[in-house]
């Protein structure tokens, strides 16, 4: 037997699948102080100490926002196909297998409907933990059909987005998923009913430059990293380091992109304000 | 990984030094007929190539710096081109181009990205890639060709929007998103070709329209294929790789079902012959404006609306 035996890795490299680990006591992100998950939990993923957003899963989302947990998931059975048989290091149909397996999404956005506040509403949550909350031909259909769902009911539609962007794997069909949703949205917008799209972290590139841009309101959460181009790809470009907050939620809302920041306890709140005004029923 | 296009054009680039060479002499009548076997050798060989080029070449060929760029394809397909500038909120970008022309006898408007052709006016044109203004100012002009209900030809060559500071502060990404949506709802006919480059929401910026044509090099991606193989290979080396794996060409999208058709190009690409080039685009133009000015705006809208609602790859269960 030998003295040593080499380490085997995981077969997939983990992505952070939300960004609590498991265990008793979790260390924040932002402020490194070690809290006791319940509380964490309690406070909605915030952190009690200094306000740090941790990222949540779709159906966090949606716990928060319809009324007693209640809703009902649609557009399930879309699932991805493999379009142009794409294979890197890895076979694409392969990696969506492992990420269907762990993440228990089928992919990168669940679509329901429920109540908030009592209100009829329409909520598609995206999911990071699926390859990056990346947007392919499913996110587009799911959430193409959930805007004309809402246009049907004459229903509000709120999208949660948390995505790095265009899945590369699906290629074009990834691209033509921002023209197919925008042209959906322009729909909504013409049978007067409203869109709010929340800007969580990370919301970047074609998720960004389509439907997250283009609500009655974009909301963003506090801190989120919000753009077009990746920090990375920017400093590679200008050569130079970007300033402290580049592309926060703050710089957003300084640049006239963002409505409003809304810390995650008052999003409900605030969502159903807005939906009241929007609907007349203030 | 070569990314020079000379690499692969270098039989067709030594018959066509030979051919200049013999043509500064006396012409002489063997001279001539040397000439002319010479011509019909650099066809055979430029089609030979051309007809054998990789998804990776292709990209060469769309980035090609002798590629005819949309302001070529104007002066050799319209008439009248009148020029507009600026986007009425922030600035000009002259990596897009845009205004009023005569096609056919039909007034229109023009909008496109336009690369520069040496150091400086590449520099002007910020390598085709479009700031915030750009896509404003073509939206700009767009809305304006619906109130006056011309036809919109729009012309798509770029890398992709540019990553910089000043775009993100300006709203790239708003810009983007507000023209997919705006174009998606324009109620006058638009003619989309992509030229060269096809580079991401850059691209389908100018993209959403009743027809989308391809000339037959050029590419169409959501991404670069350098970009591309940073991300997935762990290396900008392999790009190659990641433009077969992307299909990203012009033959691959039609496929795909994301464009109507390809549009032929002289032996050995554009570049070896720009005005011959216009010539081959000139009737596809043509024929989508005289079909879609036949429907009625919400008929124009609908078909519009269902030709990029069916677009995507998923299953069901």
């Amino acid at each position: 037997m030998a003295w040593f035996r080499k380490e085997k890795k995981p077969k997939e490299a983990v992505e952070k699948q939300t960004a609590i680990p498991e265990g008793l006591w979790i260390k924040c992100d932002e402020c490194k102080e070690v809290i006791y998950r319940k509380e964490v939990e309690a406070n909605l993923n915030v952190c009690p100490k200094c306000g740090y957003h941790f990222r949540l899963t779709a159906r966090e989302r949606f716990e928060i926002l319809f009324d007693d947990n209640k809703y009902k998931e649609f557009a399930g059975d879309v699932r991805s196909g493999d379009p142009l048989e794409f294979r890197d290091t890895k076979r694409y149909r392969d990696r969506l297998k492992v990420y269907q397996q762990r993440v228990g999404t089928g992919d990168a956005v669940l679509c329901a409907e429920g109540k908030l506040d009592g209100m009829n509403v329409v909520i598609c949550a995206m999911e990071y933990a699926f390859m990056g909350g990346s947007m392919g031909s499913v996110v587009g259909e799911k959430i193409t059909q959930a805007i004309e769902r809402a246009i049907d009911r004459k229903e509000p539609v709120i999208i949660v987005s948390c995505s790095g962007g265009a899945r590369m794997q699906e290629g074009i069909l990834s691209l033509m998923q921002m023209a197919k949703i925008s042209a959906a949205l322009a729909r909504l917008s013409d049978a007067g009913l409203p869109f709010i799209s929340i800007l969580t972290d990370p919301t970047t590139g074609g998720v960004t430059a389509s439907y997250a841009m283009l609500g009655d309101l974009n909301i963003a959460e506090p801190k989120a990293l919000i753009g077009f181009a990746g920090p990375r790809v920017i400093e590679q470009t200008i050569r130079q380091t970007l300033p402290e907050g580049f592309q926060r939620a703050e710089f957003l809302v300084e640049h006239g992109m963002v409505d409003l920041i809304t810390p995650r306890v008052e999003m409900k709140p605030a969502l159903s304000r807005f939906l009241r005004f929007f609907l007349q029923k203030a | 990984m070569s990314a020079d296009p000379s690499q692969f054009e270098e039989p067709i680039l030594r018959i066509r030094k030979q051919i200049e060479e013999l043509s500064a002499q006396e012409p002489e009548p063997a001279r001539l007929a040397e000439i002319a076997e010479l011509q019909s050798k650099l066809t055979k060989v430029s089609s030979e190539i051309y007809s054998k080029l990789t998804p990776w070449q292709k990209t060469l060929v769309a980035r090609h710096p002798q590629r005819p760029y949309t302001l070529d394809f104007v002066s050799l397909l319209f008439e009248d081109f009148l020029e507009v500038h600026g986007d009425r909120k922030f600035g000009d970008d002259a990596a897009v181009v845009a205004g009023l022309a005569s096609f056919r006898g039909q007034a229109c408007a023009v909008v496109g990205h336009q690369k520069g052709r040496n150091t400086k006016e590449k520099v002007i044109r910020n390598f085709g890639q479009p700031r915030p203004e750009g896509f404003r100012k073509a939206l700009r002009v767009m809305k304006m060709a619906a109130k006056f209900k011309l036809p919109v030809f729009s012309f798509i060559d770029t890398q992709g929007a540019y990553p910089g500071v000043g775009a993100e502060e300006r709203g790239q990404a708003e810009a983007i998103a507000v023209n997919l949506r705006e174009m998606a709802a324009l109620p006058v006919p638009i003619v989309v070709t992509v030229l060269g480059e096809g580079g991401s929401g850059g691209a389908l910026a100018l993209g959403v329209g009743d027809r989308v044509n391809m000339l037959e090099y050029s590419v169409y991606s959501v991404i670069s294929p350098e970009g591309c193989a940073a991300i997935l290979w762990k290396s900008a080396a392999s790009a190659p790789e990641a433009a077969a794996a992307m299909k990203i060409t012009a033959q691959d999208l039609k496929r795909l079902g994301v464009i109507d058709e390809i549009v032929p190009e002289p032996v050995g690409g554009a570049h070896a012959d720009p005005a011959k080039a216009g010539e081959l685009l000139s009737p596809y133009l043509e024929k989508a404006m005289k079909e879609l000015m036949k429907l009625k705006p919400a008929l124009l809208l609908e078909e519009r609306y269902k030709k990029f609602r069916k677009m995507g790859f998923y299953e069901k269960g």
